[in-house]
C-alpha cells in the first residue's frame, strides 16, 4: 500500500508539473504581448519587460513561474479588472462556486442513492423502470438543458425562484442552479447504486443477516448499502469533470459570480493570465481529488489494498 | 426402492394402490432422436442483429438518429431560406405552418409579456405577409430557425463523427500496441496516457482553442486530443485478454508479423467493443462542441451548430422561447439516443455483462 501511495503521489506531482510546463509554453506562444499598445516606445516596453521579468532566460522564468504558481501567486489580470491580483479575484469567487457545487453533489448523491435503492429493491417493476429512465436521462442530457428548462418554467413562468443569482439571497437563488447541476451526479449515482445494490442483495451475507431476523431499513442500510457504497467512490472522477464543465455554463446561465463565469469572461475577453491561473487551479483540484479517490479506495476496500501490494 | 416407497406411502393412507392402464404412457425417444438434428449455421452478425432487434429502446434510438440525420441532410434545402441570409424586417416571427394555422396552433401568434401587461403579437399580420411561412419561426436577425436548426445539426453531427472516428483510430492503435507489446513499452505508454488523463479536458480544450482559431477543424483537434484515452483503455484491456489465445500463437508460428497479428487477427475479434465505445464517444463530442459554443469558443458566425444556436437564442429565451426549443430538443434527443444506442450495443455484443 505504501509503495502504491508513493507511486500515485509522484505521478500526480509530475502531471501537475507537466500541466504547468504546458501552460508556460502556451503563455509564450500566445499571440501578441500584454504590452501591445502602439503608443509605447521601445524603452518603455523594455522597462515593462524588466518589471515583469520577461527579459530573463526562459528556464529562469519557468522556475519562477512554477514557484509562483504553487504559492498561489498567479500574477495580475490584464483586461477583466486591470492590475488586480488574480488570487484576489479568485478568492472572492471560489466560495460561491464551491457552495453551489457542493449543494449539487449533496442533492444528487442523496436522491441518487434513494432512486438506486428503490430500483434495486423493486427490480424489474414499474419503479425500477422509472428510476432507470431518470438515470439515463440525467446521464445523457447536458446540465444546461435542464438549467434552461428549469429557469424557463420555475423561474420565468411560475416565478417560484429567481432566474438570476443574487448575493443578497444566496439560498433561494442557488436552488435552480444546484438542481440543474446535480442531475448528472444524481443519475450516475442512481445507476451505480442500482447495480451494486442488486449484487449485494443477492449475496450470502445478506441472506444470513435476514435469517438472523434483521429486517427493514436496518437490513437495507446497515448491511446492504454499506457494502454497496464502496464501489460508488469510483463514480467520483467523471462527476468532478462534469461539475467543472457544468459549472461554467450554469454560472453563465444564472449569472452566478463564481469561478466558472470568471473563466468564461476571461476566455471571451482574452485575459490569458486569468485563463491560465484558472486552468492551473482546475487541474490541481482535479488531480488532488483523483489522488484522494484512488488512495481512499485502496484504503477502504481490502481486496484492492491486498492486490496492489503484490 | 421406488416400489417400497410407494408401498409405504399407500400403507400410510390405508389405501391399496391400484393402477389403471391409463396411468402410464410409453416413454418415447423423441428427445434422444432430436440430438442429431441439423441446425443451420448461425452467422455471427445475424446473431448480433437478432439480439439488437430484441432491444426495443436501442432500435427506437437508432431510428430516431436516422430521422435526425435525414433531416440534417435534406432539412436546410426544404424551404427557400438559407441559414445565413438575414432579413431584418422579418425578425422574431413566431412559428407558422401552412395547414396547421387554421387549427389555431402554429399560426404566428406570440404572447409577449411587457411591463404594461400581456400582449398578443402576430408578426406576419403586422407586416402583411400572407405567403411567408417560418416553420420554426425566425430569429433575432430574421433568419429561418428551421433551416438553421438542421444546418446546425449537420455541423454538430459532422464534428461528432469526425472526432469520434479519429479518436477511434488513435485510441484503438494506441491501446492495441500498448497491450500487445507489454513490458516497458506498455508501462511507458500507460504512464503517458495517465498524465494526459490527469489533465482535465476542460483545460486542454480551452487552452487549445486559445492558440488556434475557433472553427470546425479546431474543435475536432481538441476532441481528438482528449477523447482517445477511453478507447485506448478498452482496446488494451481486450488485447490483454486475447493475446495469449491459441489462434494468436498459431498465427505467430506461421510467421505472421506483429502488425498482422494486431490488426488482422485480434482487431476483428474486438470490433464489437470498439463500435460500442465509438457510439459512447459521439454524444461526448456533441456535448463538448455545444459546451464550447456556449462558452464562446465554438463555430464562428455565420456558420452555426446546435451549441451556437442555443447560446445565441439564450439571450432572448424568455421572450421568444420558440427560438431555443428546437435546437435544445434536437441536442437532447441526439445525446439521449446515442447513449441508449451505445448501451444497447454493449449488451448486444456482450450479453454476459451486468445490467446497466
Amino acid at each position: 500500500m505504501k509503495n502504491y501511495i508513493i507511486k500515485r503521489v509522484l505521478i500526480s506531482i509530475f502531471t501537475l508539473l507537466a500541466i504547468t510546463l504546458v501552460l508556460f509554453i502556451l503563455l509564450q506562444l500566445m499571440p501578441g504581448s500584454p504590452f501591445n499598445d502602439e503608443k509605447l516606445t521601445d524603452t518603455q516596453r523594455t522597462a515593462l519587460n524588466m518589471k515583469y521579468g520577461l527579459d530573463q532566460p526562459l528556464v529562469v522564468q519557468f522556475g519562477k513561474y512554477v514557484i509562483n504558481m504553487f504559492r498561489g501567486d498567479f500574477g495580475v489580470s490584464y483586461t477583466i479588472s486591470k492590475n488586480t491580483p488574480i488570487s484576489q479575484l479568485i478568492q472572492s469567487r471560489l466560495p460561491v462556486s464551491i457552495a453551489i457545487g457542493g449543494t449539487a453533489v449533496g442533492i444528487g448523491a442523496l436522491i441518487g442513492l434513494i432512486l438506486g435503492i428503490i430500483a434495486a429493491l423493486y427490480h424489474n417493476t414499474f419503479w425500477d423502470g422509472l428510476c432507470t429512465f431518470i438515470a439515463v436521462l440525467g446521464v445523457s442530457v447536458p446540465s444546461y438543458v435542464f438549467a434552461l428548462a428549469l429557469s424557463y418554467t420555475l423561474g420565468f413562468k411560475l416565478s417560484w425562484f429567481p432566474m438570476l443569482y443574487s448575493g443578497d439571497k444566496p439560498f433561494i437563488s442557488s436552488v435552480l442552479p444546484s438542481i440543474a447541476l446535480s442531475m448528472f451526479t444524481l443519475a450516475s449515482i442512481a445507476r451505480f447504486t442500482r447495480t451494486e445494490m442488486m449484487e449485494v442483495l443477492g449475496s450470502d451475507y445478506m441472506r444470513l443477516a435476514e435469517s438472523k431476523g434483521i429486517y427493514g431499513p436496518r437490513l437495507i442500510i446497515r448491511h446492504g448499502l454499506r457494502n454497496a457504497l464502496i464501489p460508488i467512490i469510483t463514480v467520483l472522477a467523471p462527476l468532478i469533470v462534469d461539475l467543472m464543465t457544468g459549472s461554467l455554463v450554469i454560472e453563465k446561465i444564472f449569472s452566478i459570480p463564481g469561478v466558472g463565469s470568471l473563466l468564461v469572461t476571461a476566455i471571451q475577453s482574452n485575459d490569458y493570465n486569468v485563463i491560465i491561473a484558472l486552468s492551473f487551479i482546475y487541474s490541481a483540484m482535479y488531480i488532488a481529488i483523483m489522488l484522494a479517490v484512488d488512495i481512499l479506495y485502496g484504503l477502504i476496500d481490502p481486496r484492492i489494498r491486498l492486490a496492489k501490494e503484490v | 426402492m421406488e416400489k417400497n416407497k410407494l408401498a409405504s406411502a399407500s400403507a400410510a393412507h390405508d389405501e391399496p394402490a391400484t393402477f389403471l392402464p391409463d396411468d402410464f404412457l410409453l416413454k418415447n425417444d423423441d428427445e434422444l432422436l432430436r440430438i442429431d438434428s441439423n441446425f443451420s449455421t448461425q452467422n455471427y452478425w445475424m446473431n448480433i442483429a437478432k439480439r439488437f432487434w430484441a432491444n426495443k429502446g436501442a432500435v427506437v434510438s437508432l431510428f430516431l438518429i436516422f430521422m435526425i440525420s435525414f433531416f440534417a441532410i435534406i432539412g436546410p434545402g426544404m424551404n427557400a431560406f438559407s441559414y445565413s441570409d438575414q432579413n431584418l424586417t422579418q425578425k422574431n416571427f413566431a412559428p407558422r405552418i401552412a395547414g396547421l394555422e387554421q387549427l389555431g396552433i402554429f399560426n404566428g401568434d406570440e404572447v409577449l409579456r411587457t411591463t404594461t401587461g400581456v400582449k398578443m403579437v402576430n408578426g406576419y399580420k403586422t407586416a402583411g405577409l400572407d405567403k411567408v411561412y417560418y416553420w420554426f419561426g425566425s430569429d433575432t436577425l430574421g433568419r429561418d430557425v428551421w433551416t438553421r436548426v438542421w444546418e446546425g445539426t449537420r455541423v454538430s453531427l459532422g464534428i461528432a463523427f469526425a472526432a469520434a472516428l479519429i479518436d477511434m483510430f488513435i485510441g484503438m492503435s494506441y491501446g492495441l500496441i500498448s497491450g500487445y507489446y507489454g513490458g516497458k513499452v506498455d508501462s511507458v505508454m500507460q504512464r503517458f496516457a495517465e498524465i494526459v488523463n490527469g489533465i482535465p479536458r476542460l483545460v486542454i480544450v480551452t487552452l487549445l482553442l486559445l492558440i488556434l482559431k475557433p472553427g470546425f477543424v479546431t474543435i475536432v483537434i481538441a476532441l481528438m486530443i482528449t477523447e482517445w484515452i477511453g478507447m485506448s483503455r478498452i482496446a488494451r484491456a481486450e488485447m490483454l485478454k486475447l493475446k495469449e489465445q491459441e489462434y494468436v500463437l498459431a498465427s505467430r508460428t506461421l510467421g505472421a508479423r506483429s502488425f498482422r497479428i494486431i490488426f488482422r487477427e485480434i482487431l476483428p475479434n474486438i470490433i464489437g467493443q470498439i463500435i460500442t465505445q465509438l457510439m459512447f464517444s459521439i454524444p461526448t463530442a456533441i456535448f463538448t462542441e455545444a459546451f464550447l459554443s456556449f462558452v464562446g469558443l465554438g463555430i464562428p458566425v455565420p456558420m452555426c451548430s446546435l451549441g451556437s444556436l442555443i447560446s445565441e437564442s439564450f439571450s432572448s429565451f424568455t421572450t421568444h422561447p420558440y427560438q431555443i426549443v428546437p435546437p435544445l430538443l434536437v441536442l437532447a434527443a441526439l445525446m439521449l439516443c446515442f447513449n441508449i444506442l451505445a448501451d444497447g450495443l454493449r449488451e448486444t455484443f456482450d450479453p454476459k455483462l451486468k445490467e446497466m
